[in-house]
């Protein structure tokens, strides 16, 4: 059997079995790789929207594997920026490369792109819709840290509204019967939509604006950054910005075995003085990405045997 | 009470069972009212399951599969009949389909079928109550955003 999306464009293309040889694969990464593997492969970077982070993720990832990485982060120098349209964007650059990471603004372009490209689209977030290598990394980090993904408490705090970190993995964990928590101002609750697909999974869960009323029973803290960006109304988001603080005295009250995540960049929601802890995973959560993301470049570019029946 | 009668039609096309609030959604649906096509239009008929509905005939027309599909999303119990001879040769029961390709607007500003040639491409995730989910964007649409094209 073969692994057989040609893309990876969102979670919701990905049944549980997949999710669990993706990760399976990564921790064979984790171990031990060839870093000839890509040899000869070009990996283009297509960020129409700037993402430092991802972007060096992804280029690590490919130079690891021996692979070679070309690509743009600041449309406004390209011919983009000449009001080139994507369509023509993705067919230029598939004669370039043998596989394509991108990040564009408008939500559904990478779909699209996947649609029209011959070779593989790998999306690295379209708009507020979908990152589907930060879930796939998520889920890795929440397995290596807890040696399982079933059954776990995880609270999700700040942004649930436009967050979509947040909304893919609970799509994704509902998979695996965590109990989730929302903890959000009431501006900035989860989405209708996303509740009633939990809903659907029988996935419990509660909602609720008080992180301290919950903090002892989770497993996992999943914090977020509420965006700027996102706020029409500037006098509404200095309202909102500064309502989650975790510190390292708020995380010495909860229990042992809590982890903190955090998708990074950071704000003020999450105090530097929490970084030195046990309890602090972000930044090796922010690591597995490119272990992760070794493994979906390896596999789409059909370098991995595959070992499934 | 009985129904009100309506001209028979020779050849043409019957749609039964049209919430009486729809029936000039439906009239839209099939652009007739630029046409040479004879067409009657009732509303407001009495209706043992329905209490009020709408009947639309029009004569000398048969429906393609992405009108009966938009009949589908407006009134989701109409039933189209095709007359050949003033006899009723076939019954449609409408259905919202799985796929619904090029009729609905995504409502999501953001969304690249809003932003770029790319026809709108929508899963049906529930008929009763309806809900769509754009292929693109994602996002989920119920009955109250669903904008025909
Ligand atoms: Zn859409």
């Amino acid at each position: 059997m073969e692994f057989k999306s040609k893309d990876i464009i969102s979670i919701r293309d990905f049944s549980k079995e997949d999710l669990l040889y993706i990760l399976d694969i990564s921790k064979k990464f984790e171990k031990d790789y060839d870093s000839n593997l890509l040899n000869g492969h070009i990996l283009a970077t297509l960020f129409f929207e700037p993402s430092t982070r991802t972007r060096l993720s992804f280029s690590s990832a490919m130079s690891r594997l021996g692979g070679k990485v070309i690509g743009f982060d600041n449309p406004a120098s390209t011919s983009v920026s000449k009001g080139e349209s994507l369509l023509d964007t993705i067919k230029i650059v598939e004669g370039y490369s043998d596989i394509i990471v991108m990040r564009h603004p408008i939500d559904g372009a990478a779909r699209f792109a996947a649609e029209t490209a011959k070779i593989p689209i790998i999306n690295a977030g379209d708009g507020v819709n979908q990152h589907p290598t930060q879930t796939l990394l998520d889920l890795y980090t929440i397995q290596k840290s807890f040696g399982k993904l079933e059954n776990l408490n995880i609270g999700f705090v700040g942004d649930l509204k436009y967050g979509r970190t947040v909304h893919s993995l609970a799509h994704a964990l509902s998979h695996f019967k965590a109990k989730m928590y929302f903890i959000s101002p009431p501006q900035l609750k989860m989405p209708k939509d996303d509740l009633e697909q939990l809903d659907k999974e029988k996935i419990k869960y509660t909602e609720g604006k008080d992180l301290s009323k919950v903090a002892n029973k989770l497993d996992i803290l999943y914090m977020t950054r509420i965006q700027k960006e996102r706020f029409p109304d500037p006098i509404e988001y200095q309202k909102l910005k500064g309502c989650y603080r975790i510190d390292k005295t708020f995380l010495e009250n909860t229990k042992k075995g809590l982890k903190v995540m955090h998708p990074l960049p950071r704000v003020d929601e999450l105090c530097s003085s929490c970084d030195g802890t046990e309890k602090a995973i972000y930044f090796e959560q922010a690591h597995n990405g490119v272990t992760v993301r070794m493994a979906l470049l390896s596999l789409l570019l059909k370098k991995i045997k595959n070992e499934r029946t | 009470m009985k129904e009100l009668k309506i001209n028979a039609i020779r050849e043409g096309t019957v749609i039964d069972h049209i919430p009486h609030n729809m029936t000039f959604k439906v009239v839209d649906i099939l652009g007739i009212t630029d046409t040479n096509n004879i067409v009657s239009i009732a509303t407001n008929l009495y209706s043992k399951k329905m209490r009020k509905k709408g009947l639309v005939k029009i004569g000398s027309r048969f429906l393609t599969k992405e009108e009966v599909d938009k009949i589908a999303l407006v009134a989701p119990n109409a039933s189209v009949n095709i007359i050949k001879n003033f006899e009723v040769t076939e019954k449609i029961k409408v259905n919202i389909p799985q796929i619904l390709n090029n009729i609905i607007k995504c409502s999501n500003p953001r969304c690249i079928t809003n932003n770029d040639k790319v026809s709108t491409l929508f899963h049906s995730t529930s008929s009763s109550p309806l809900k769509v989910r754009c292929h693109y964007c994602e996002r989920c649409m119920g009955k109250e955003d669903v904008e025909l094209l």
